[in-house]
C-alpha cells in the first residue's frame, strides 16, 4: 500500500438527464498495479471508464493522472483523442473495437499513429521517403513486432483482423493499446466470450505486463478467476457508488458485495444474480 | 451462408419450369403496358393498337431465356462444388499488378494508334477526367469511408478558380492549376467543418445539399460567374509556352512552327490527352503513397471505427478534415483540366448527375482500389458511348449493366484490399517475383 498513486479520482458524478450513473465516486489507482473494477452490470462501470479516457465529460469532480514524465494531468478536462495521445491512457472496448479490413500490423501501427504522423512532417517527408520518416517507419515495426511476438500474434501479422476468432481479436485489441505506450491501460472486460483456457492465459497476460513492464492496469471485469487471481486492488460499484474496496481477500468476504450480487432477500435476487 | 447453397440439391425440371413460368409471368405483367400496346398515328390522332404477336415473342423469349439461364447457372454451380477447394492460392495482388501495367502501356499507346481519331482520343480523354476524379474521391469515400454526394462541387470551383483567374487576370493554365488546387481544398475544409459530427445518411444529405449550394451559387451570382451563359474562351493549356495554334500571333510560335510540322487540329487533342494521363498517373502515385502513410492509415482506421481511432489518440477532426481537403483539391486539379479543354464553362456541366457518376464509378470500381476505379470509369463512360445504336434503349442498357455487376459482384469490380505494410518484406516480395 506504500506505492505511488498514479491515477485519483475525486468525487466523480456522471447525470444523464435525471438517471445519475456514477454518483460521488473516489478511486485511487496505484502505480504498477492491477485495480479491477467489479460490479452487477449496470452498475455505471463502462460509464467510468468513458469519463476516465475523455469519451465523457464528467458532470463534476476530478481525474487528476500523476504521469512519470509529464507531471499531474487533468483528464476529466481533455477530449477523447488527447486523453490516449498526450496522458497515455488507453482503452480498449467491451464490444470489441478493432479496425477489421485492416490487417493485425496495421491496427497496430494505426496506434502509432501520432508518432509516426509527427516523422512524416505533413506527409511531405513520407511522400518522399526521406530518412528521417523511413527511420520512424522502422522504428514503429520494431514496436508493433515487439508486442506482436509478446502476445502471439507474429504468424498471423497480416492477416485482415477482422477474419480472426474473437479469443484472438480480444488480444489484437490489447496489442495494439499496448502500441500507445501507455503509463495507464484500461481494459473494458478484456475476458468477456473467453474459453477458461484463453482466461488463464490472459491472467498471466496481465500479471506479466504489470510486474515486468510496470505497466498499470484498470480492470472491468465479470468472470472472477480473472478478477480474484490477478488484481492487487479491487473496487466494487453498484448503482454508480463504490460500495466496497478492498484486497480480492477482503472483497470475497465482505457482506455489502455479497448483497450486491446474490441479493439480500428475494426481492433483489433478479438483477444481481445474472451479474454473478 | 454459402454452405446452404452447396448443400441445395440440384434442380429438377419441373423446378426449372416453374421457375422459368414465373418469370415469363413477370414478363407478361410488365409487357402488356411496354410491348403489347403501342400508339400510331392515323390521320394526325394517336390511336393505340394491340401487338398481341410481339406480347407472345416477348413472354416466351423470358420464358426459354430464363429456362436455359438457369440450366446453365445449375451447370457452373455443380462444376464448382465437384472442384476441390484446396491450396487456391490468392493472385490476386500480382493479377492487378499485370493490369494495371497493361492498361498504362494501352493508355499511352493509345494516341500513336488512332492518332487520326478525333472521336476515340477525345473519349479517351474524358474516360482519364472520370478516373482523376475518380481518384479523388476515392480518398474520401473509399479510403476514408465518408460518403460525399457534392463531389461535383470541388470539381465546379477548380473550373470556375481557372476560367476567373484567366477572364479578370490573364492568368494560364500552369499558373491558374495549383491556385485552384488550393481553392478546392479549402471549400473542401470548409464543407468540412460543420459536417465533422455526422456521419452516413446524414453526411450524404449534407454533402449533396453543398455541391447544390455551389452549382445554385454559380446560377444566380451573375456578377461573378456570368450565371447561366457561363464563361467563355478560355485558353488551352501551352507545352512550356508553346501554343497549339495555327496562326500564332506575331513574334511567338506555335507548337508547330516550332518542331518545323505542319499544323493538323490534332496536335492539341493528342496533347490534351497525354496531359490528362500525367495529371491522373501523378494523381494515382499521390494517393497511392498517401495510403501507405500515417494519413492515409488513419484514414482507413477511420472508416473502420471512428472511436477506436479516438482511443488510439488520433485526432479525428485533422483526419477527417485531411480527407475533404485532398480530396477536394484533386477534384479542382480535374477542373481545371476541364475548364481548359472545353474552352467554355456553365453551372449546366456540374449537375448532381456528374457527382452520382463519380460516386458510382467509385462504389463499382471496389471502394479503395485503385484500378477498380480505372475500370468502372471505363465501362460507365464507354457504355453509354457503344451503346448509341440503341438510340432510346441506351440508358436502359446501361442500367441492366450496372444491376448485374453490383450482382455479381457486389462489393466492386476489384474489391480486394493489399495491406499498406507487411511484417515479413521477404515472403511479400519472394510472393511477387
Amino acid at each position: 500500500m506504500s506505492t505511488a498513486t498514479l491515477l485519483s479520482v475525486e468525487n466523480l458524478t456522471m447525470r444523464f438527464g435525471g438517471l445519475t450513473a456514477i454518483d460521488d465516486l473516489s478511486v485511487s489507482v496505484p502505480a504498477g498495479k492491477i485495480t479491477a473494477i467489479i460490479g452487477p452490470n449496470g452498475a455505471g462501470k463502462t460509464t467510468f471508464f468513458n469519463c476516465l479516457t475523455g469519451f465523457y465529460k464528467p458532470t463534476t469532480g476530478s481525474v487528476r493522472l500523476v504521469h512519470p514524465k509529464k507531471g499531474e494531468m487533468r483528464l476529466e478536462t481533455m477530449t477523447g483523442h488527447r486523453v490516449a495521445r498526450d496522458a497515455q491512457v488507453v482503452r480498449t472496448f467491451q464490444n470489441i473495437r478493432l479496425f477489421p479490413k485492416m490487417t493485425v500490423l496495421e491496427n497496430l501501427i494505426v496506434a502509432q499513429h501520432n508518432f509516426l504522423q509527427d516523422a512524416s512532417r505533413f506527409s511531405i517527408a513520407g511522400i518522399f521517403r526521406l530518412p528521417g520518416y523511413r527511420k520512424a517507419e522502422a522504428e514503429a515495426l520494431k514496436t508493433a513486432a515487439h508486442w506482436l511476438h509478446r502476445l502471439g500474434l507474429t504468424d498471423i501479422a497480416d492477416v485482415a483482423a477482422g477474419d480472426l476468432p474473437y479469443g484472438t481479436q480480444r488480444r489484437i485489441e490489447i496489442a495494439r493499446a499496448l502500441c500507445v505506450d501507455p503509463v495507464l491501460l484500461c481494459l473494458d472486460e478484456p475476458a468477456a466470450g473467453l474459453n477458461p483456457r484463453e482466461s488463464a492465459e490472459l491472467n498471466t497476460l496481465l500479471l506479466s505486463l504489470c510486474r515486468e513492464e510496470g505497466i498499470a492496469i484498470l480492470l472491468i471485469e465479470h468472470d472472477m478467476s480473472v478478477v480474484m487471481n490477478v488484481s492487487d486492488h479491487i473496487c466494487v460499484l453498484n448503482y454508480g457508488r463504490k460500495i466496497a474496496e478492498g484486497t480480492p481477500e477482503e472483497i470475497r468476504n465482505d457482506p455489502q458485495v455479497i448483497k450486491a450480487y446474490l441479493g439480500e432477500d428475494d426481492e433483489e435476487t433478479a438483477s444481481g444474480g445474472i451479474a454473478a | 451462408m454459402s454452405a446452404v447453397i452447396i448443400a441445395r440439391h440440384a434442380r429438377t425440371p419441373a423446378e426449372r419450369f416453374k421457375d422459368a413460368a414465373w418469370v415469363g409471368f413477370v414478363a407478361l405483367l410488365l409487357g402488356i403496358p411496354m410491348v403489347g400496346l403501342t400508339t400510331v398515328d392515323q390521320g394526325g390522332a394517336l390511336t393505340v393498337q394491340t401487338r398481341f404477336g410481339m406480347l407472345g415473342a416477348f413472354v416466351g423469349a423470358s420464358f426459354v431465356g430464363r429456362f436455359i439461364f438457369r440450366w446453365i447457372m445449375d451447370q457452373v454451380r455443380n462444376r464448382r462444388a465437384a472442384k476441390p477447394a484446396v491450396a487456391k492460392v490468392d493472385r490476386t495482388p500480382q493479377a492487378i499488378k499485370v493490369i494495371g501495367w497493361a492498361v498504362l502501356g494501352a493508355s499511352i499507346a493509345l494516341p500513336i494508334a488512332f492518332s487520326e481519331n478525333r472521336y476515340v482520343i477525345d473519349t479517351a480523354t474524358t474516360v482519364l477526367i472520370y478516373v482523376m476524379l475518380g481518384w479523388g474521391l476515392n480518398v474520401v469515400v473509399g479510403l476514408a469511408g465518408l460518403l460525399d454526394l457534392g463531389y461535383v462541387a470541388f470539381y465546379a470551383v477548380g473550373a470556375y478558380t481557372y476560367a476567373l483567374l484567366f477572364s479578370h487576370f490573364g492568368w494560364t493554365f500552369w499558373e491558374a492549376l495549383p491556385v485552384a488546387g488550393a481553392m478546392a481544398a479549402t471549400f473542401g475544409i470548409l464543407l468540412g467543418y460543420p459536417i465533422l459530427r455526422l456521419r452516413g445518411d446524414y453526411l450524404a444529405i449534407v454533402t449533396l445539399g453543398f455541391g447544390e449550394i455551389i452549382r445554385v451559387i454559380l446560377v444566380n451570382w451573375t456578377e461573378l460567374s456570368n450565371g447561366p451563359n457561363g464563361i467563355g474562351s478560355i485558353p488551352r493549356p501551352t507545352l512550356f509556352g508553346l501554343p497549339f495554334d495555327r496562326n500564332p500571333t506575331e513574334g511567338t510560335q506555335s507548337f508547330a512552327t516550332f518542331f518545323g510540322l505542319e499544323f493538323s487540329g490534332m496536335h492539341r487533342i493528342i496533347f490534351l490527352y497525354y496531359l490528362i494521363l500525367v495529371l491522373a498517373l501523378l494523381t494515382n502515385v499521390f494517393v497511392s503513397r498517401l495510403r501507405k502513410l500515417p494519413v492515409g492509415r488513419a484514414w482507413e482506421a477511420l472508416r473502420e471505427d471512428e472511436i477506436a481511432c479516438k482511443a488510439m489518440g488520433m485526432n479525428v477532426t485533422n483526419v477527417k478534415l485531411s480527407a475533404f481537403a485532398i480530396g477536394a483539391m484533386l477534384g479542382g486539379f480535374a477542373g481545371v483540366f476541364f475548364a481548359a479543354r472545353q474552352g467554355f464553362i456553365s453551372p449546366e456541366s456540374f449537375t448532381f448527375t456528374e457527382s452520382a457518376t463519380i460516386l458510382a464509378i467509385v462504389v463499382l470500381g471496389g471502394m479503395g482500389s485503385q484500378l477498380g476505379v480505372v475500370l468502372a470509369a471505363l465501362v460507365l463512360v464507354l457504355l453509354p458511348e457503344l451503346g448509341r445504336n440503341f438510340s432510346e434503349y441506351r440508358m436502359l442498357l446501361f442500367g441492366t449493366a450496372m444491376v448485374l455487376i453490383m450482382v455479381w459482384k457486389p462489393s466492386g469490380l476489384l474489391a480486394s484490399r493489399e495491406p499498406t505494410i507487411r511484417l515479413n518484406k521477404a515472403t511479400a516480395a519472394g510472393g511477387q517475383s
